[in-house]
């Protein structure tokens, strides 16, 4: 008999729990109802998180009686927080805005899947078409109209040197391939690593190719490649893979197991001397590891790009089918603004996307970078889904993942233009 | 016999380097998740940490406790219920076969073995429908689901020991199918239910594929939890080590004090039991 | 549907039964039925319909965030058997279930041996090497990854001996032969993945073993000591025969962990450089979830389930017949 209660002490047990989980899973569903205003990224970096709650701050003074929801994403660099919003969007539960790449992500993405609505009556209301740089609204755009607004603006073509490696070796921050070569032929001789690379997640070599592409192929071709009408067994394209793959024999030889947060620590503390990346390292270097910007570490543009800006905007959009569109758009109105811009970005590293943010609210490194911005070309980052499909981006990661052990300059072309088929769709 | 003096010290040794080996994991992770941050040096790896420091577990805790009860309100209810249901089919199975009843287990059986990779994407769909997507209720009935293969299987055979005598002499005695179970079956499977319930919880305690598929973000078990802490920047090892620590807590605690049952569910678990 | 009586007790007690207690009886097995009708439906519908449904899906060109059911033949397998990634997949499955078994068979049994042989504290040392089968893979690929980054870990003492390795960064593949687009041969990396999996999994190979050597009468020991066998002779004729078809149990069991392996893998090193740790499981989860293409990924589950498949089918049918 005694065994009896026990058993059904447990199921009853059992029964307060699975309810228990029940209201607590609930919760989505509450969050609907009254309202509250989700805001979907991956912002859960140091500086990027405090970027956020700062822009979700000031929204909240202007606008006390509409809540707030952060429902940033952590992991992968995004890629958790895309296949959470994939399967959201495919379910018909999209949050009230989103963070996503300006170019093919949003254009080719949500957009072509008729998942947006377009915000031109946001733009004229807040005058906005002549406060973000024309190349930047034409990203954001497709068939004429505007599906999203640009909080920030982070610049992919960086290559980021040690400076005291530099200054001991008597050598100068290369701007050619040329000089690069020199550079790090030198800098092996002494036996110092000179490039350092943490491909544990391919899009960072992805970045490296691109870059070089942009600075063999030039700004016209480098657009061609992706609209179709450059092909990718090009001559240039084929001279680019060869330099990269001339490059990648100046790595650290345990790339695959780093991250690029360990590549750049690597020149942070000396142990190599140069890493090309997006320019959130700036904020890892400040951040994360306390060094000084231009004392500890300098920048130039990657090889062959100056006055090019291989451009990673991260942009918000408003879906089809939220319940509180007018809040959504309050919310984008705040972020687009001089003020929201300039809450967020000296936080999280980055530059204004707007070109008459307050350039004294930023570091030396944005201060540069903001005036290099006015007067670049931007260039549409493959690594980060602006230029290309995911479908092709993923599939360039794979091809790159294998060129960087295989060096085949063939087979890198050969699966680079199998899955440029997927580009003409 | 001297010989055997020196074989048997050679065996115990033997057993004792590997022993190191086993516990080698067990001991950088304690030491590490000691350690704060900065004594995490690559030299010092091995080295016992200078003084006790606990705020990796306090770091650990603060991001994983969400994740660690969605995992508790997941596991308790999903291996009850899974528990219960394969109770039933094993006693159908073992005591009530029908013509057929054994093609049908092994049909069952099947269920087992298949890569869920291979059910994924239906499911995904499924549970998008029915609204159960992204929910720990839907997590609860994914593995209730495919709990039965392997519940009905280690209940089968821990009823087949009851003799069939006591069976029939119930029937004889005009007890009907509900009552045999209520008051034979039942009371006789208590050991059953605790090794089938140890297996259930230890299973759905570590899952993966499903809690990362089906979950995100603030619905996610704790192993998904666990997985996204090396995923954001710098690894800090020492708060992963506690993380990993404080996610294998209950399953190592119910081995420790359960261990026998575990591996008595570990051997049914391998069909001919 | 009649209920299944014992022999023995047919004679006896069936005449006893009267007419009202067999129908009561066809209505219990009627019952019966019905309890079990639910579960039947689960499995019928989650496993099998669903089976079916992504077989169905792998056949479509679903290859993009909208669902696009038209069908597309066999494209999608077409297209893996001809992707670098899906060849270096078969590679390292094949040669990390090669390895892991062999790892789990030879150091289960030589466990096992060891510990039955009336140890002091055996059931210490056996807590010790069961209690990783109670973690999960996800645990043990952290803790892995750490022990054997070549920065750290046990390089960290192999070094001073001048042993240290690569482990799972190395891009190796012995001997490295031309076949498809890939090389085929052991790729080193996955030696560092089969010695993690191999620490989780011994305890279950070690129990099976040492459950089957305690169930051998200690008179056919004895009786065999006295025909003046030495231990040696013991073990090699008389016990490795009767352990040889927990033998098979293990491969089977261990073989379908290996086949269908993901959480290890994708929490201790990922696809790894140039695919060298990358199995079905990982490329199956990135190419579908994070790269949307369904029909792609559910080919590759299809794949998947067809190798599990053709180890377990046949093992569960002569089980079956075994049984009966």
């Amino acid at each position: 008999m005694k065994k009896k209660v026990w058993i059904y002490a447990v199921l009853a047990l059992s029964l307060i729990l699975s309810a228990c989980s029940q209201s607590s899973s609930g919760q989505p569903d509450e969050k609907k109802n009254s309202g509250k205003l989700e805001i979907f990224s991956w912002w859960t970096g140091a500086g990027e998180e405090d970027g956020l709650k700062a822009l979700i701050k000031l929204f909240e003074e202007k606008n006390p009686d509409i809540p707030i929801e952060n429902a940033a994403v952590a992991g992968g660099a995004g890629t958790n927080a895309k296949a959470v919003l994939a399967s959201r969007m495919q379910g018909n539960d999209p949050p009230a805005t989103f963070q996503v790449h300006g170019g093919s992500e949003l254009n080719d993405g949500w957009v072509a899947a008729g998942k947006m609505e377009p915000l031109n009556d946001l733009y004229d209301k807040e005058g906005w078409n002549d406060k973000f740089p024309k190349q930047l609204i034409d990203m954001v755009s497709k068939d004429g109209k505007i599906y999203s607004v640009p909080v920030d603006i982070h610049r992919g073509n960086v290559l980021w040197y040690n400076k005291k490696i530099f200054a001991d070796n008597n050598l100068q921050a290369p701007k050619t391939f040329d000089e690069f070569f020199k550079v790090a032929d030198q800098l092996k001789k002494k036996g110092i690593t000179p490039l350092a690379l943490g491909d544990k997640e391919p899009w960072t070599a992805t970045m490296i190719y691109e870059n070089i592409l942009l600075g063999t192929l030039g700004n016209e071709d480098y657009q061609k490649l992706w609209k179709g009408e450059m092909k990718f067994d090009d001559p240039k394209v084929k001279k680019a893979a060869e330099t990269f793959k001339k490059m990648l024999s100046y790595i650290n030889s345990d790339h695959s197991s780093r991250n690029w947060q360990d590549a750049s620590q690597m020149v942070a503390k000396g142990d190599a001397a140069m890493n090309i990346m997006g320019d959130w390292a700036k904020g890892y270097f400040v951040n994360d590891l306390k060094l000084k910007v231009n004392e500890d570490f300098g920048w130039v543009p990657t090889p062959g790009t100056d006055n090019q800006f291989m451009i990673i905007t991260d942009t918000f959009g408003l879906p089809k089918g939220v319940r509180n569109a007018k809040d959504v758009k309050q919310f984008l109105s705040v972020l687009g603004s001089v003020d929201g811009q300039d809450a967020f970005n000296p936080l999280k590293g980055s530059i204004p996307a707007r070109t008459d943010a307050d350039v004294s609210k930023y570091d030396e490194y944005g201060k540069q970078t903001i005036k290099e911005f006015k007067a670049a070309k931007l260039a549409a980052s493959l690594a980060h889904g602006s230029a290309a499909p995911e479908g092709f981006v993923t599939k360039a990661n794979q091809a790159v993942n294998i060129f960087v052990t295989q060096k085949n300059v063939n087979q890198l072309i050969d699966s680079f233009k199998q899955a440029s088929s997927e580009l003409k769709k | 016999m001297a010989v055997r003096s020196v074989y048997r010290s050679l065996l115990y040794a033997l057993l004792i380097i590997l022993s190191l080996f086993y516990l080698m994991p067990v001991y950088v992770m304690l030491i590490t998740s000691l350690k704060p941050l900065d004594q995490i040096t690559l030299s010092q790896m091995w080295e016992l940490p200078h003084s006790l420091d606990f705020s990796s577990y306090q770091q650990a805790f603060e991001r994983l406790s969400p994740n660690f009860m969605n995992s508790i309100y997941l596991v308790v209810p999903a291996t009850l219920l899974s528990a219960l249901l394969g109770s039933l089919n094993g006693y159908v199975l073992s005591k009530w076969k029908f013509k057929g009843a054994d093609w049908i287990f092994t049909a069952i059986l099947f269920g087992m073995f298949i890569p869920y990779q291979s059910i994924l994407i239906p499911l995904i769909q499924f549970l998008r429908e029915v609204g159960l997507y992204n929910t720990i209720p839907g997590l609860i009935f994914v593995h209730v689901v495919y709990g039965i293969p392997i519940t009905t299987l280690m209940f089968r055979n821990f009823y087949a020991s009851i003799p069939e005598e006591m069976i029939e002499s119930a029937k004889i005695d005009g007890a009907g199918i509900f009552k045999i179970y209520q008051h034979i079956i039942v009371p006789l499977s208590i050991t059953g239910f605790v090794v089938v319930g140890i297996w259930q919880f230890t299973n759905i305690w570590n899952e993966f594929l499903f809690a990362v598929t089906i979950t995100t973000s603030s619905q996610q078990p704790i192993m998904v939890a666990l997985q996204n802490l090396s995923g954001s920047q710098i690894v800090q090892w020492n708060v992963q080590m506690a993380g990993a620590l404080l996610a294998a807590l209950p399953t190592l605690l119910v081995y420790i004090f359960l261990g026998k049952f575990f591996v008595k569910g570990l051997l049914a678990g391998s069909v001919k039991g | 549907m009649e209920p299944k009586i014992l022999p023995s007790l047919q004679s006896g007690s069936s005449l006893a039964v009267s007419a009202k207690k067999r129908k009561r009886r066809n209505a219990d097995q009627l019952m019966s039925i019905v309890f079990i009708l639910p579960s039947i439906l689960a499995i019928g519908v989650f496993v099998y319909g669903f089976i079916a449904w992504s077989g169905y899906v792998s056949l479509t060109n679903w290859n993009s965030l909208v669902p696009d059911l038209s069908f597309a033949g066999f494209k999608n397998y077409l297209f893996l058997f001809k992707d670098f990634r899906f060849q270096a997949d078969l590679r390292n499955t094949l040669f990390f279930t090669v390895f892991f078994i062999i790892a789990v068979l030879v150091m289960g049994l030589m466990l096992a041996v060891f510990l039955d042989q009336k140890i002091r504290g055996e059931g210490l040392f056996r807590n010790i090497f069961f209690f990783p089968m109670a973690l999960s893979f996800v645990v043990t690929g952290v803790i892995w990854q750490w022990l054997l980054n070549p920065a750290t870990g046990v390089n960290l003492y192999l070094k001073k001996l001048g042993l240290d390795s690569l482990w799972y960064t190395s891009v190796k593949i012995i001997p490295g032969v031309e076949w498809g687009k890939i090389q085929f041969g052991v790729p080193v990396a996955v030696i560092a993945v089969v010695i993690a999996a191999a620490w989780q999994m011994t305890g279950f190979s070690v129990a099976m073993y040492l459950a089957g050597l305690r169930a051998i009468p200690e008179e056919i020991r004895e009786a065999a000591r006295m025909d003046g066998a030495s231990e040696l002779q013991i073990y090699r004729k008389i016990i490795f025969p009767i352990v040889a078809p927990i033998t098979v149990s293990v491969i089977i069991i261990m073989a379908h962990i290996s086949l269908k392996i993901f959480d290890l893998i994708y929490a201790m090193t990922g696809p790894g450089a140039n695919f060298v740790t990358d199995v079905p499981g990982v490329y199956m989860f990135e190419t579908t979830f994070r790269g949307n293409y369904y029909a792609n990924g559910a080919a590759i589950s299809i794949i998947m389930l067809v190798t599990v498949a053709v180890f377990i089918v046949p093992y569960l049918i002569s089980s079956r017949k075994g049984e009966s």
